[in-house]
This record gives C-alpha cells, sequence and structure tokens, in this order.
C-alpha cells in the first residue's frame, strides 16, 4: 500500500489530515449525494403539486434497479459475453432509458389508478394508499419469478480502469459516469421547470390547482406528467445506484427503506416542494453522512442525517430553500 | 363496557400489551392454555381419544416445526436448512419413521417463514406450537431471530434446536433450547488460531455488523483470542445490516496497514464490501465465519471474494464417507451442492427424531431429557454431543473460496 501525501498534521489529536483522504471522502460523498438528489427530485415534485408525501417512490427506485439488472443480464446473455467481462459502450445508456421509460410508465399508471380516483378525499387517504401501493410493489417485487429474494450481482457495464489516482484516491470510469448522469438529469429537470411551457403550467398547478384548471392548464395531464418524469428520474437514480454497489438486495429489503426514507429526508431539509431545494438537501445529506462516518464515528452515520432533519425543522420548518423561493414546484 | 374493563382490568391489559407487542390474538390464545403448557405438543401421539388433531397430519403423524428465513435478505440461510430438514424426513419415513412404544409415525413438516425478521419470530413460532401443534420447533439459523424465536418455544414447553445459531445466548434462554452447531466463543477462536498460526497475520483490523448478536459476539471473541496468540488489532469499524456504502470504513481501515481483515458478518453484506475494497485497493485476505456460507457469496463477490477465508460446520469436499453420502443425496434431490447449514438442518432433525425414540414419547419434557442426553451422534457436520448448556461441541473447519466454491483448508478441534 502506497502512503499518500500527507498535509498539515494536527498533532495535538495525533489525528493526520491526509489529502487522498478528504478527496476520497469528497468522491464519496458526491456519488451518494447525487443520488439521494435524484431520489429527492420525485418526493419533492409529487409534493409541490399535490401535497402528499409518495411513500411508493423508494420503491419506484427499487424497480429501477432491478429492472436494470434483470434488462442488462439480458442483453450480457444474448451478447454471450463471459461473467466478468466487460459490456460493449452503448449497453449502459440503453439500459438506463428502457429502466426509465418502464418506470415512468409505471409511475402513470400508479397515479391513475391509485391517486387520482382520490383526487378529492382527505389527503390523509391518499397517504395511507401510498403507503399500500408501496407494500404492493415491496411483496410484488419479492416473488419468486419477478425478482425473487436472493441478492443479485449486476453485469459489469463500464470498464474498472482507474482514470487517475491521487495518492490512495483513485478515480474511475464510474464515478464520473454516475456523478455525471445524475447532474445532467438534474440540469434538465431544472430546464424543463424553469424554461419550458410544461414548466410552467407545473408550478401554476403546484401554485394553485383550482386556478390552474380554471386558467385552461390540463391539471390531471400536467399531474400526470409529474409522476412520469419523477418515476423516471428514480428509475435513473436505481440504475446509478445498482452501477454504483454492484450487487442488489431483494425488493422487500431494509436498506431500501433506509434509502428512500434519507432521499425523502433531503427533500424537506432542501425545502419540500422545491426543486432546487431537493436537489441541494440532497447533496448536504450525502456529505454530511459521509463526512460525518469518516471523520467523526461510523456507526451513526443515520444518526447525522436524522439529527440535521430534526435540527432544520427547528430551526427553519419550510426546509433551507423552503421559504426562501416563492416558486414551488 | 365500563363494568367489564373494571371487573378485568388485568385482561384488558394483557390483551392491549399482546396486541401491541404484535403478536396479535394468538398470544393471548397461548396464554389461556398457558394452564398445561407442556400439552401442546404431546396430544397428537396419543391416536385414540384426543380430540384437536393437527390440521393437515392425520392420526398418529408427528409434526415437527420449522420457522427460518425463506424470503427475505438471508433466503439462502432459511431454504437450505429448510432443504437439509426435508431431506432428513424423507428419509426417516422411508426406513419407517420414528418407533414410539412399539408404533411407528411418520413425521410431517411445517415450515414458517420469519423473512429473516426477528419481530416475525415470535408470530410464527407461537402459530407452529398453537396452530400445528408441532413436537418440537428446529430453527432459525440467524441468533438474533433465534433468541426471539426461543422465549415462545420455552414459555409452551415445547423443545427447540437450533441447527445453527451460534450466539452463546440462545441456548441460555431456557432448558428446552438446543443446539447441534458449535458456539461463538469457538468460532471466535478457530478464526483467531487460524489467522495467527496458518495465516501468519500479525495485524488484523475487524469490520462488523452492530445491529447483528452474532457478529458482535463474533467480533468479541475473535478480538480477545487474537490478541492473546500476540496479534494486534489495528482498526475496529461497524456497520448496520444493509449498507450499501462501505468506502467510508474501508478508506478508515485502508490506513492502518492490517495484513488480515476479519468480517464476522453475513454473506449479503460481505460481497458487497469485498467489492468494494478491492476497488479501493485493498489485497489483504479477508476471513469471516459461517455467516458467509452461502452459494449467494462467490455468485454476488465475484473475483473480489476469491483467496478469502471462512471458519465453517462442515466442508463439502471433505472426503468422508458420512459427508460424501449426504452431498450425492442431497445433491440428487435439490440439485446444488449443500452448504452448511443444509448439512445442520439435516442434522438437526435427526438428532430430533433419534431423540423421539430414546424418549418414547413426544411429551415436552421427556423429549427434552433425551435431547439433552445425545452422545456421540454421527451427524454430517461432525459427532453431536450436548453439553450441560445445551450446546454441541464439535470441530471447526476453515474453508478457502477457490474458483467460486468453498475448499476444505484447515480443520481446528475445540
Amino acid at each position: 500500500m502506497t502512503t499518500g501525501r500527507r498535509f498539515c498534521s494536527d498533532s495535538r489529536n495525533g489525528h493526520t489530515l491526509r489529502v487522498d483522504t478528504l478527496l476520497q471522502t469528497l468522491k464519496d460523498g458526491l456519488t451518494i449525494g447525487s443520488l439521494y438528489a435524484l431520489i429527492a427530485l420525485g418526493y419533492t415534485m409529487v409534493y409541490g403539486i399535490l401535497k402528499f408525501i409518495n411513500f411508493a417512490h423508494s420503491d419506484i427506485v427499487v424497480l429501477g434497479a432491478w429492472l436494470s439488472l434483470v434488462i442488462a443480464t439480458a442483453i450480457v446473455k444474448a451478447l454471450g459475453l463471459e461473467a466478468g467481462q466487460t459490456a460493449p459502450w452503448w449497453v449502459g445508456p440503453f439500459v438506463l432509458l428502457c429502466a426509465m421509460l418502464v418506470c415512468g410508465l409505471i409511475g402513470f399508471t400508479i397515479e391513475r389508478l391509485a391517486y387520482k380516483p382520490l383526487r378529492k378525499a382527505p389527503k390523509l387517504n391518499v397517504l395511507i394508499t401510498a403507503i399500500g401501493v408501496s407494500l404492493f410493489l415491496q411483496n410484488t417485487g419479492q416473488l419468486q419469478f419477478v425478482f425473487g429474494t436472493r441478492p443479485q450481482p449486476i453485469p459489469s457495464l463500464l470498464s474498472d480502469q482507474v482514470l487517475f489516482a491521487i495518492g490512495n484516491m483513485q478515480v474511475r470510469l464510474l464515478d464520473l459516469v454516475v456523478i455525471g448522469t445524475a447532474f445532467v438529469l438534474m440540469i434538465a429537470l431544472e430546464w424543463l421547470v424553469f424554461h419550458t411551457k410544461l414548466g410552467r403550467a407545473m408550478r401554476a398547478v403546484s401554485f394553485d390547482v383550482r386556478t390552474a384548471g380554471l386558467m385552461g392548464i390540463p391539471v390531471d395531464r400536467v399531474i400526470s406528467i409529474t409522476f412520469v418524469i419523477g418515476s423516471s428520474l428514480a428509475a435513473a437514480g436505481g440504475f446509478l445506484w445498482a452501477l454504483s454497489f454492484t450487487s442488489i438486495k431483494q425488493p422487500a429489503d431494509t436498506s431500501w427503506v433506509l434509502l428512500g426514507l434519507k432521499a425523502f429526508v433531503a427533500a424537506v431539509v432542501g425545502g419540500i416542494g422545491n426543486v432546487r431545494g431537493a436537489m441541494f438537501g440532497g447533496l448536504a445529506i450525502g456529505m454530511l453522512e459521509v463526512f460525518g462516518q469518516q471523520y467523526i464515528n461510523p456507526a451513526l452515520k443515520d444518526v447525522y442525517v436524522f439529527a440535521a432533519l430534526i435540527v432544520v425543522l427547528l430551526v427553519k420548518p419550510g426546509g433551507i430553500l423552503g421559504k426562501a423561493t416563492v416558486e414551488k414546484v | 363496557m365500563h363494568a367489564l374493563i373494571s371487573s378485568r382490568p388485568v385482561l384488558s391489559l394483557v390483551r392491549t400489551l399482546a396486541l401491541g407487542a404484535g403478536l396479535g390474538l394468538t398470544a393471548l390464545t397461548g396464554c389461556d392454555r398457558g394452564s398445561s403448557p407442556s400439552n401442546a405438543g404431546a396430544g397428537k401421539t396419543a391416536s385414540s381419544g384426543t380430540p384437536a388433531p393437527a390440521p393437515a397430519a392425520t392420526v398418529g403423524d408427528i409434526v415437527i416445526g420449522h420457522y427460518g428465513s425463506l424470503t427475505g435478505a438471508e433466503a439462502t440461510f432459511g431454504l437450505s436448512t429448510d432443504n437439509g430438514i426435508k431431506l432428513a424426513v424423507e428419509e426417516i419415513n422411508a426406513a419407517g419413521g420414528v418407533t414410539i412404544a412399539g408404533k411407528s409415525h411418520k413425521l410431517v413438516l411445517k415450515s414458517e417463514d420469519t423473512e429473516g425478521k426477528p419481530e416475525k419470530a415470535g408470530t410464527v413460532v407461537t402459530k407452529l406450537i398453537t396452530a400445528d401443534k408441532v413436537a418440537a420447533v428446529i430453527g432459525e439459523v440467524a441468533s438474533s431471530v433465534t433468541l426471539a424465536g426461543a422465549p415462545v418455544a420455552q414459555q409452551f414447553g415445547v423443545p427447540m434446536i437450533t441447527p445453527s445459531s451460534t450466539n452463546p445466548q440462545c441456548t441460555a434462554v431456557g432448558d428446552m433450547i438446543f443446539r447441534v452447531c458449535f458456539i461463538d466463543p469457538f468460532q471466535g477462536f478457530a478464526c483467531a488460531k487460524f489467522a495467527a498460526s496458518d495465516l501468519k497475520a500479525k495485524k488484523a483490523a475487524i469490520l462488523f455488523d452492530q445491529a447483528a448478536a452474532y457478529s458482535v459476539g463474533l467480533k468479541d471473541e475473535f478480538e480477545k483470542n487474537f490478541k492473546q496468540m500476540g496479534g494486534e488489532i489495528v482498526a475496529v469499524e461497524a456497520y448496520t445490516k444493509g449498507e450499501a456504502n462501505f468506502n467510508p470504513l474501508l478508506t478508515k481501515i485502508r490506513e492502518k496497514g492490517a495484513e488480515l481483515l476479519f468480517i464476522p458478518g453475513y454473506y449479503t453484506d460481505v460481497a458487497n464490501i469485498a467489492l468494494q475494497a478491492r476497488k479501493l485497493g485493498m489485497k489483504m485476505p479477508l476471513l469471516g465465519g459461517d455467516g458467509w456460507d452461502s452459494s449467494d457469496l462467490a455468485k454476488n463477490g465475484g473475483a473480489a471474494i476469491e483467496g478469502s477465508f471462512y471458519s465453517n460446520h462442515y466442508a463439502s469436499d471433505q472426503p468422508t464417507p458420512e459427508i460424501q453420502a449426504f452431498v450425492t443425496k442431497y445433491k440428487a434431490k435439490f440439485g446444488e451442492t449443500p452448504d452448511g447449514l443444509a448439512a445442520l438442518g439435516y442434522d438437526a432433525a435427526r438428532v430430533l427424531a433419534d431423540s423421539m425414540q430414546r424418549a418414547g414419547s413426544t411429551d415436552g419434557s421427556k423429549l427434552r431429557d433425551a435431547i439433552a442426553t445425545t452422545k456421540d451422534f454421527k451427524g454430517v457436520t461432525g459427532t453431536i454431543s450436548i453439553n450441560d448448556k445445551r450446546d454441541a461441541v464439535k470441530p471447526a473447519v476453515i474453508v478457502e473460496m477457490k474458483g467460486g466454491k468453498p475448499v476444505f483448508r484447515a480443520r481446528v478441534e475445540p
């Protein structure tokens, strides 16, 4: 093992702050954070428009991860690649696109079948329906003929080569692809919401559903599109998650629940209903978690996230970017 | 309503608590018939005059229960164990079943799913005992789940054998609880001994699951024994089951210059840890316990897990006749090589049947006494003798991952 370069040693604590470790932590925080952000967007968009928490959102992430795995495995098999061999470059984007399309369609269906009939019902009914949808997806997913209960590895879609290294910190193509894809998708969404006619309609519905309807905005169609977009972003989150962590756990695993919960915390911390808030919240929660784990105590990593939630709710209940911006989506 | 509540406040309280604890009505029914709990498992062998025969079993059959993680994250644990028990039951029945008082009885297996969750264990064990009227219970694999199921079996006076829970606490729950595997203090010793004398490691790091009784226990024992053998523990880091990102923990460990990484976790997490450690450029061998024992380990871990070691109850490639006969039969029936948990499930069921035969009864306390006096039982996982703590005393094997398969490497005697 190479000894990394040492900078500014703090002799009082006996700790040495290593630059490569710091960079590694930054990279990890950015990866996790951008995934949280992608997932948080779905929570925040639905909340912005319908004012309810879509608890089934994290299960769409799981679906995205598993669909990616199933599609990638099928393609790799069709191409006749050996285990451990990297698939051609086009497989990754193709799998991502398929997963996003299918999940978008499923998000659309869920909204039509489960939430739309309850449009005029009390908010609590919709919330409980969302929990029901979540349980339905989890339990269907772990059926033997769907995804099953065993963890499965996703085939290698990207070369595992190290692009460059600083001390012990290695940057791989995978890291760049994960962070890059997440940011491209977030920028695309930002553009869609703030610079298109559709985005304006979404913002209008979020501002006041009834008035938006009176102004001739097709409210139901806008809500459907919101679900499709949120669900495809979740699918992208699931795909990138699968790429980063290779071995995918069964749909009802507790780790998925925690992932969804943290993305939800990110949305709340950033200011629920606020698209930029969700992106910011996701990155902030990811960084907080990884830095706390590296420099304070790794055993308490979930504690940092939920402590941050409590602090934000106490100090600024609307979320960090919640009240500052008037625009809500 | 008011009068009813004030006249029976205790019952009301019990009801509230039972419902609150998620045990539901079954627990309440259990309380009601608690005056003669040992009858729960005894009824069905007396072929005449018993008013409540078990649902699917014909009169004269002996029902035994198995609770395990048939689904859930550690599904291979429960499924392998269940297959092992099924094979044993089939063989015992083919050989005429269990002879009690001159009459032979067939064994019937009832399996219940815990999803690997401790909170489910109480409910399913209660169901097996009260609804299926089992004579004895086999289960679970994970110590945390066993610790939740064992008090129920103890309360109803139904003997329970855990095939593979290695945490010492499991059999300390009560005199009805037994096991046919070794315990963590010994497993920790076996791992430490292998690390110190076979791998000649001086510096080891530990990465353990702080939420699993099994993992914490094994970590403590390894740490203690490895230090006694002159080794140094350079880092101890904790994760929680289901963690996906191990990079921060591994980065911390990487800086400490360990020659060996001990991971007393379950295979689902170990595969991820191995993959991420190798990506971080950590090349030291990984060492673990029987929680690694699953065909899914190599499937998910791939090349990252090659050359790593774990302690286990048996190795399927050991050339003894008992093991080879078992492996052949199991492969013929289920189409895969049995892991250690399948072997232990098989042994647990056979020890149980043997004890029933010796007890000449399926009455809870008589069966318990018979299991407690099991001595030199020839099992697939070694010779099983139950000691005064209701634990089995037997050797451990260390296997090495080679070409995606565990291969016998060393044997550590107790």
